[in-house]
């Protein structure tokens, strides 16, 4: 038990780096499909349905097989420079979080900006502020803060999502803990520490999100 | 299309049975997710500490601990629990669980911490004067929960079921690393086989898609039909 802890342990930076590049990508791309989706234009604002539909509606595991099996396949992209991240399973991995993610933030953009009332753009209006500034400086803050705790969990869930990386060879904290569960046959203390890394990050960004909510309260 | 021809030449058949075997886990693990939330949502409720303590420990873990890693127990795990359990009885050979039993047990444990919250959630929601007003004339505690609090329950917890549903059955393609022939372990044979795996994870995609299509269609349906009246 306490001699896969540090292993365990250096496995999590791996976990975390899967986590917070995928979220970064992941949240332009959800801004950038939210904004779509509010277009007025039918194509558009269906494309980004279809996107988000489609990668919520399936699973991750299949997500990631597809990009990491799938595209290989593909003779025209291994003559690519896109064949150099492909053919990465860090990268195929991070691919698969970012899209994924990106369809969660998206519907979560999306309906914080369907609660912004109608007053406050008008408000801008009235104040002879132009719509572009309208949209970046009073539609996008007022999104954000108001997308907080259900983002909060999306960051949760993202967060037990990489451990799929494991699936694709990746050796993130649940591969490392699978590699030594089949080698020592201890699956109960090792699940515990694990599990136990893996609630203390849980704790930390439920905490972090409590931390920004209070801050950017409108009280 | 020669890929999914159904019988010995394509893997239309076999594609089939896996998707009724991913449909059996999904419901099975939604029984025993029912079946644990059946448990934990009252201790949860308790006025006791030490039982709220205990309602609050599943869900936290459940909830903040990858569900592959759950899966891994219970993979790596199980076998061992129940040998340990039966060697106090006096019985020392080696048992071997069925995959389909790990498999929905571990799903269902998850499923049934999200389903705890959402009773919970609901319940919390009903107005107290319900409760108030099913004291004052005297209906037993057992009428009380069957025929006042429950019908109220489920059309305020329907919507999120269904969430609590499209996990379930997203969830269930990790069982495929313990071995159980479901979608996507089928998608994975047939790719190895047919050095296909762009069509064949594009296709087990698609049969995912069909599933929660229909299963969403569905539980509009239920969700119609419990909030008659409001």
């Amino acid at each position: 038990m306490i001699t896969s802890f540090p292993k365990l342990l250096s496995a999590t930076v791996i976990t975390l780096k899967l986590l917070s590049v995928s979220l970064i990508i992941g949240m332009f791309l959800g801004l950038f499909f939210a904004i779509l989706r509010m277009n007025k234009n039918i194509f558009v604002n269906q494309f980004a349905y279809g996107y988000s539909y489609v990668f919520r509606g399936t699973p991750l595991l299949v997500q990631i097989f597809i990009i990491y099996f799938g595209l290989g396949q593909i003779e025209y992209l291994r003559s690519t420079f896109m064949w150099v991240i492909l053919k990465e399973p860090y990268w195929c991995a991070i691919i698969a979080f970012a899209l994924n993610t990106g369809a969660y933030t998206s519907e979560i953009l999306r309906s914080a900006f369907q609660t912004i009332k109608p007053g406050m753009i008008e408000a801008g209006k009235s104040l002879g502020i132009s719509n572009r500034i309208i949209f970046y400086k009073i539609q996008i803050p007022i999104a954000i803060r108001q997308s907080l705790p259900a983002y909060g969990n999306e960051i949760i869930l993202m967060m037990k999502g990489t451990s799929l990386a494991s699936t694709v060879t990746l050796m993130d904290l649940t591969g490392v803990a699978k590699y030594i569960i089949s080698t020592t046959f201890k699956p109960i203390e090792v699940f515990i520490v694990a599990g136990g890394i893996y609630l203390f990050m849980t704790f930390l960004i439920h905490n972090l999100i409590k931390y920004l909510e209070k801050k950017y309260s409108f009280q | 299309m020669e890929l999914l021809a159904f019988g010995k030449t394509g893997w239309g058949d076999e594609l089939f049975y896996a998707t009724l075997m991913t449909i059996a886990v999904s419901v099975t693990a939604m029984l025993i997710g029912f079946l644990f939330a059946l448990i934990f949502t009252p201790l949860k409720l308790s006025k006791f500490k030490s039982l709220n303590l205990i309602g609050n420990f599943y869900t936290t873990v459940i909830r903040g601990v990858p569900e592959l890693l759950v899966i891994y127990l219970f993979f790596f795990g199980g076998s061992g629990v129940i040998m340990y359990v039966a060697s106090i009885f006096g019985y020392f050979e080696y048992i071997e669980i069925n995959a389909f039993i790990t498999g929905s047990m571990a799903i269902g444990i998850i499923s049934g911490a999200y389903s705890t919250e959402v009773f919970r959630g609901a319940i919390q929601s009903i107005d107290k004067g319900q409760f108030e007003a099913a004291k004052v004339l005297g209906v037993s505690k057992f009428a009380q929960f069957y025929k006042i609090i429950l019908p109220q329950m489920l059309r305020l917890a329907i919507p999120n079921l269904s969430n609590v549903w499209q996990i379930t059955l997203k969830d269930t393609s990790l069982i495929s690393v313990t071995g159980l022939v479901e979608i996507m372990r089928q998608s994975y044979i047939a790719a190895g086989s047919t050095r296909d795996p762009l069509f064949f994870y594009s296709f087990a995609a698609v049969l995912y898609l069909l599933l929660t299509y229909l299963s969403m269609k569905l539980i509009n349906r239920l969700e119609a039909k419990y909030s008659r009246g409001y």
